[in-house]
């Protein structure tokens, strides 16, 4: 044993170990590249994960981090024991559901619809039309949400009007909020969303569909039976993605939508935690509800992609 | 190839659909410009039979707007130019598959995109880096971006690995190698990747209100949600209600705006990105 310990190391076992030394030595240039990277990284990620630690501790600004008192899982009792725990939960896991069976029909019909199409000159123009939405602030879509839907001008509201019906303040009313959010969202994301179906069919085999097409497949077979099974891999696979992003239910769009009238319908984890951490200033209680939803959002990804890879063939990473 | 009756009528229902799914999309937008051209005492419509550039003459007179424009445009441009900068000098090296430890440092960036602490935590980071009420805050708390870092990885990982080996021989370093020959290679993922970071930074409007204070530093699309919500429109409808433009059609006016500067970037660089994102790969 001391032998081993105190014997200098042989040619053997110094070879590999100055080879590695030559390779990093060789790669010195990459290393440089990657050095403002990584010290990004250090500081903007890993620091804030350091600073997490204070979900379990009363954290006092004038103390700091690191020297604030430990308070166990307090914080995170005190969540889930509050009245607001299960409005809070809902209205996430509503509307991220809804978002997610109501808006992934209409992507993969259009991819469809791009597919099929005989005008390809429409096709194309339907697609980058479409695309446009995606690249449009949430601000923006307020913006254009205000002059569709407000009571007065509005041009839907003209049309309930005009249809015989009264006006609704959909940005106010507590039983119209939701559908907005997500109509608005299908609105602005489902041609972004159409171009991975649609990627997934320009990947088909055409003898698939001619040799349909011998056999008198009518144009409805040929979607069902080789359109929609060669989309199946890439619809489970976005499903599962957004199935990890689940408690997200998109924090810019509602932030900017909502108002006090619809709280009760519209408030998810991240408006509540931005509310509660900044503007009251419960670093300590918002930083264990905010690691909370990331731990559940890592357990989904981590199970989304075991599915993933079993059922679909590949993962998500 | 026979084209049977059925297959007539199946192509109508389809493009009727296209063309169905195109006027949704367009309508909201279209009426918005109309709205916004809708000369006082009006009530607008879809197709306006009278056209009045006053609102938008309100707007530019206002110094809080077009000071709010120029921030804007430079944090989009500053920012772009340290986004490009970051993400390519990390995707390259790791995209190299005899660079030692590049596995291991992979993981480390791709573990931030699986867990993250959330808004407090950096919140404070950027609080104790003391970069609150600068545009540093803006600049760097999500300069690189973990989705477009492997897209770009995996694009400069496909090219032709003998024409790197080639200049290595002749003594090109890593950054001439980088510079001379894959990024004149890469010119599509490049100019995609730059138009999903422009665009995050041009429509930033939650981590303005977030981490500046100072009114005169936030960018437009902050602007634009308070002239919209009525928060501060005072500043900018004040001489409106004595001479031309009703409220509505400035606030679609600023909707403009804000949003012509996309619609003038968009056609020339959206040929690149589907080619772009799909060479890149789906996986991320």
């Amino acid at each position: 044993m001391t032998d081993v310990l105190r014997s200098s190391p042989t040619a053997a076992q110094r070879g590999p170990r100055q080879r590695l030394l030559a390779r990093l030595w060789r790669h010195r240039g990459l290393y440089l590249m990657l050095l403002p990277g990584l010290l990004w990284f250090a500081l903007f990620r890993y620091w804030p994960l350091w600073n997490a630690q204070i979900a379990f501790k009363d954290f006092q600004p004038v103390q700091g981090v690191l020297h604030s008192p430990w308070v166990g899982l307090s914080n995170f009792t005190q969540f889930f024991q509050s009245y607001y725990f299960t409005q809070l939960m809902t209205n996430t896991l509503v509307i991220s559901f809804a978002k997610l069976l109501i808006g992934l029909p209409p992507a993969i019909i259009l991819a469809l619809a791009i597919h099929e199409s005989s005008r390809k000159g429409l096709a194309r123009v339907t697609q980058t039309v479409t695309y446009l939405p995606h690249f449009l602030s949430w601000v923006i879509v307020f913006g254009i949400l205000l002059a569709m839907l407000s009571p007065g001008s509005g041009l839907v509201n003209k049309a309930l009007v005009a249809a015989g019906g009264d006006p609704v303040s959909f940005l106010t009313d507590p039983g119209a909020f939701r559908a907005v959010v997500i109509f608005s969202d299908i609105w602005k994301e489902t041609g972004w969303s159409a171009i991975l179906f649609l990627a997934a069919l320009i990947g088909i085999s055409p003898s698939l569909y001619e040799a349909a097409e011998v056999d008198g497949a009518t144009r409805w077979q040929r979607i069902r039976h080789i359109s929609l099974p060669g989309m199946l891999d890439v619809i489970v696979l976005v499903t599962l993605l957004r199935l990890g992003h689940i408690l997200d239910a998109g924090f810019y769009q509602i932030y900017v939508l909502y108002s006090l009238p619809v709280y009760s319908v519209a408030d998810v984890i991240d408006t509540w935690v931005y509310r509660q951490g900044i503007q009251n200033f419960q670093f300590s209680l918002a930083t264990a509800v905010g690691l909370f939803k990331g731990l559940i959002g890592l357990l989904m990804i981590v199970v989304a992609n075991r599915v993933a890879r079993r059922f679909a063939g590949q993962g998500l990473y | 190839m026979t084209r049977t009756r059925h297959d007539r009528t199946f192509d109508r229902s389809v493009n009727a659909f296209l063309i169905a799914v195109l006027l949704i999309t367009l309508i909201p937008l279209i009426y918005v410009l109309a709205v916004s051209i809708t000369p006082l005492g009006r009530t607008p419509s879809l197709l306006p039979t009278a056209a009045s550039l006053a609102a938008y003459a309100e707007l530019l007179k206002q110094p809080a707007l077009i000071r709010a424009l120029g921030n804007s445009v430079f944090l989009t441009l500053s920012g772009v130019l340290i986004s490009m900068i970051l993400t390519v000098c990390t995707a390259y090296p790791l995209s190299r598959p005899d660079l030692p430890g590049r596995k291991f440092l992979t993981g480390v960036i791709l573990f931030t995109f699986l867990f993250n602490a959330g808004l407090i935590p950096l919140y404070l980071v950027i609080r104790d880096l003391h970069l609150l009420n600068t545009y540093w805050a803006l600049l760097l708390h999500g300069a690189v971006s973990v989705y477009n870092l492997l897209v770009m990885k995996n694009f400069f990982q496909n090219l032709p690995e003998s024409l790197e080996e080639a200049a290595k021989i002749d003594g090109a370093t890593d950054l001439q190698v980088l510079w001379h020959i894959v990024l004149p290679l890469s010119k599509p993922i490049l100019l995609t990747i730059g138009l999903f970071y422009a665009v995050t930074q041009w429509n930033s409007f939650f981590e303005p209100v977030l981490y500046l204070s100072d009114a005169r530093m936030m960018p437009l699309p902050v602007v634009l949600r308070d002239i919209l919500t009525g928060l501060n429109s005072a500043e900018y409808v004040e001489s409106a209600a004595t001479t031309t433009a009703p409220p509505d059609a400035l606030k679609m006016a600023a909707v403009v705006l804000t949003t012509i500067p996309m619609l003038l970037v968009y056609p020339w660089i959206q040929r690149y990105f589907t080619s772009g994102t799909l060479s890149g790969g789906v996986k991320g």
